[in-house]
């Protein structure tokens, strides 16, 4: 390939530094690895200094919206109760369309999941963690489902972790296919045997979350990443990144790349280096034309837009957002019409329905743009879409409404053009 | 791994194998090992309601799909209304509601499958398959959908066939697959 390889050099593997070594999936092949130290080291400690760690160590969640963990963790009672136990949801239900890097993590390190839920569970003083997999991630969860049922028989989980006294189950749960159990409060009403609808909050998951009890949920990679921020230091994970987005991140990299996949980056690396350097911009010498950053539900930047930092508040600024760190890219020949229909098909297929203006926004949205795809679309279009943008943003129970209006604004912002042509029924302005 | 061997904390999260599934007949829960896992699920959580989502999967990991008859026999182990049931069932896309060909083919035609010509694997599906979406085959192979994201964006097209995943998928690729399913 002509285009320089540097994305060896540019990659930075702390979390991601087992994936492809098969030998660390198993218990024996982990411990043999430094595994379940941490855990041991955490059982020393007392759950407020592990937050306090987590909370200067400024990681951010990983499941989208980026809140710092260890100030989530605070919110969370001092004490439990017998009758009011705490609990930790680990969401792994990974269902943005971009994204697929919990997988990754579940498939080579199982055993580096479960301590870091241990040692997130010790911090907020849960008594049981469930991890609530996606349906469709059969492989993954019998991966998961092993090194479980290991860590059980030697100790790691259940009564009297590691002679330590302080006891905690953890349970695997698995979903069955619906996008919206991925927002925290569908997946808790998912886990009690509900529809997977998100409820309003108050009340917050640390007041009154599963089962009516103080709950935490974190995705992943967040969990995950504790581990290795205890054993090292919050110090040690600020080398990276910066001052507001520490540490490093996986990068799934998707659409019409050279090079696609999962890619461990330091925080704060241009955009543009990590499409072009890393994943050798489009194949076959094409152009890109566009690229939703972190997947979905972000906006569209042009490739004039790229010279962004990839931190939270670097595309913020670049008016998209970091999200899942998803980028989705699409080159010249790419009809970005045809890409929005079929992103707010996506939407309109997973809204829940408690919502009027998501139910029918997101339906209403995929008919207009199929219907411009036709070749019956009308000027006036445009005032029916930014009008359903009003309605879509801010308006209901989740954000799963304002999800499919920062690509469809931004598209209709930016690639104007392309509606028009299609309207004017022009020839698509894809090469 | 058998059956009886499963741990109660993997026990609601067992992935199926629809190829294996027993054939349809009485109830679900009369065996010695539903009950033994109906119990292990229990075991994990502090409310019975919490087990329906487990028990709905086993149904379908056991029968590969999920009948209103397996939906009352489950209403009545969780004390549950059979409407709660449905309610809760007709939510999610995966318990299958009614019967499918032997093999499930899922095609991912969400947006970063969709820009690797998902559309076309899944028309070639559809055409080496000789049915229309959701449909059971004539010999009762198989039935073909259309799915969104699974995870595998990078790998694009990401198909799953029953409990695996193919990726990379072309449509030159679509009867090498076919060919390799019983
Ligand atoms: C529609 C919707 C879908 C979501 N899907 C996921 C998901 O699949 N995985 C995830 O970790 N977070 C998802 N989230 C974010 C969660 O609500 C929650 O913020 C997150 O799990 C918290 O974990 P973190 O603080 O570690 O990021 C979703 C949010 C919304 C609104
Ligand atoms: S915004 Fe949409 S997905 Fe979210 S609760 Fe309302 S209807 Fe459901
Ligand atoms: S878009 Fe096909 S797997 Fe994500």
């Amino acid at each position: 390939m002509s285009y320089p390889h540097r994305h060896e050099m540019e990659t930075t593997t702390i979390l991601s530094r087992y994936h492809g070594d098969p030998e660390a999936l198993g218990l024996e092949g982990w411990l043999e690895r430094g595994g379940y130290a941490t855990l041991k080291k955490a059982l020393d400690m007392q759950p407020d200094e592990i937050t306090e760690i987590v909370k200067e160590s400024g990681l951010r969640g990983r499941g989208g919206a980026g809140f710092p963990t260890g100030l989530k963790w605070t919110f969370m009672p001092k004490e439990p109760s017998s009758d009011r136990p705490h609990y930790l949801c680990c969401n792994a239900d990974e269902s943005e369309p971009g994204a697929f890097k919990d997988r990754e993590i579940i498939r080579w390190t199982p055993h580096l999941l479960i301590e870091g839920c241990l040692i997130a569970a010790r911090a907020i003083r849960a008594d049981h963690v469930y991890i609530y997999v996606r349906g469709e991630y059969f492989p993954v969860t019998r991966t998961l489902n092993t090194a479980v049922t290991e860590a059980y028989e030697a100790g790691h989980i259940g009564d009297d972790i590691l002679g330590s006294g302080w006891s905690c189950d953890l349970t695997v749960h698995i979903g069955a296919g619906a996008y919206i159990a991925g927002e925290e409060t569908g997946l808790m009403n998912s886990l009690q045997g509900d529809r997977a609808e998100p409820w309003i909050k108050p009340p917050f998951p640390a007041q009154a979350g599963v089962f009516g009890m103080p709950t935490t949920v974190n995705n992943v990679e967040t969990l995950a990443s504790v581990p290795m921020i205890l054993e090292n230091g919050a110090e040690w994970y600020r080398q990276w990144g910066t001052e507001k987005s520490p540490g490093t991140k996986l990068w799934c990299c998707s659409g019409h790349l050279s090079r696609p996949g999962n890619y461990e980056l330091a925080l704060g690396l241009p955009l543009r280096d990590i499409i072009y350097d890393i994943c050798g911009g489009a194949p076959n010498g094409k152009r890109v034309r566009a690229v939703i950053p972190g997947g979905s539900s972000t906006a569209f930047l042009t490739d004039d837009e790229l010279d962004c930092e990839t931190t939270y508040e670097g595309l913020m600024e670049a008016g998209s957002s970091l999200g899942t760190a998803s980028p989705i890219v699409m080159d010249e020949t790419t009809c970005l019409l045809k890409a929005m229909r079929r992103i707010a098909h996506f939407y309109a297929h997973e809204s829940c329905g408690q919502c009027v203006q998501c139910r029918e926004g997101t339906l209403w949205i995929t008919k207009i743009l199929r219907r411009i795809e036709d070749g019956d679309g009308r000027m006036e279009d445009f005032d029916t879409l930014y009008h359903l943008c009003e309605q879509l943003t801010g308006r209901t129970i989740c954000v799963l409404a304002d999800s499919v209006v920062f690509p469809l604004r931004s598209s209709l912002d930016k690639f104007r053009d392309e509606y028009e042509a299609h309207i004017r029924r022009d020839a698509c302005t894809a090469t | 791994m058998k059956e009886t061997e499963i741990h109660p904390a993997v026990a609601s999260a067992q992935p199926y194998q629809l190829a294996e599934r027993e054939e349809d007949t009485g109830l679900l829960f009369e065996s010695e090992e539903a009950r033994d896992r109906l119990r292990k699920v229990l075991s994990r959580y502090p409310v019975k309601r919490a087990a329906l989502g487990p028990l709905l999967n086993y149904a379908r990991e056991k029968r590969g799909w999920v009948s209103v008859e397996a939906m009352e026999e489950i209403a009545e182990q969780l004390e549950l209304t059979p409407a709660y049931v449905r309610s809760v069932a007709t939510f999610y896309t995966m318990y299958n509601l009614h019967p499918l060909g032997r093999h499930l083919i899922q095609v991912c035609t969400c947006i970063a499958c969709h820009l690797n010509r998902a559309d076309d694997v899944f028309e070639r599906f559809l055409d080496e398959t000789g049915t229309r979406p959701g449909e059971i085959s004539e010999d009762g192979r198989f039935t073909v959908m259309e799915v969104e994201c699974l995870g595998a964006c990078g790998f694009a097209t990401a198909v799953q066939i029953n409990d695996e995943y193919f990726e990379g998928v072309t449509p030159e690729k679509v009867v090498e697959i076919l060919e390799g399913l019983d």
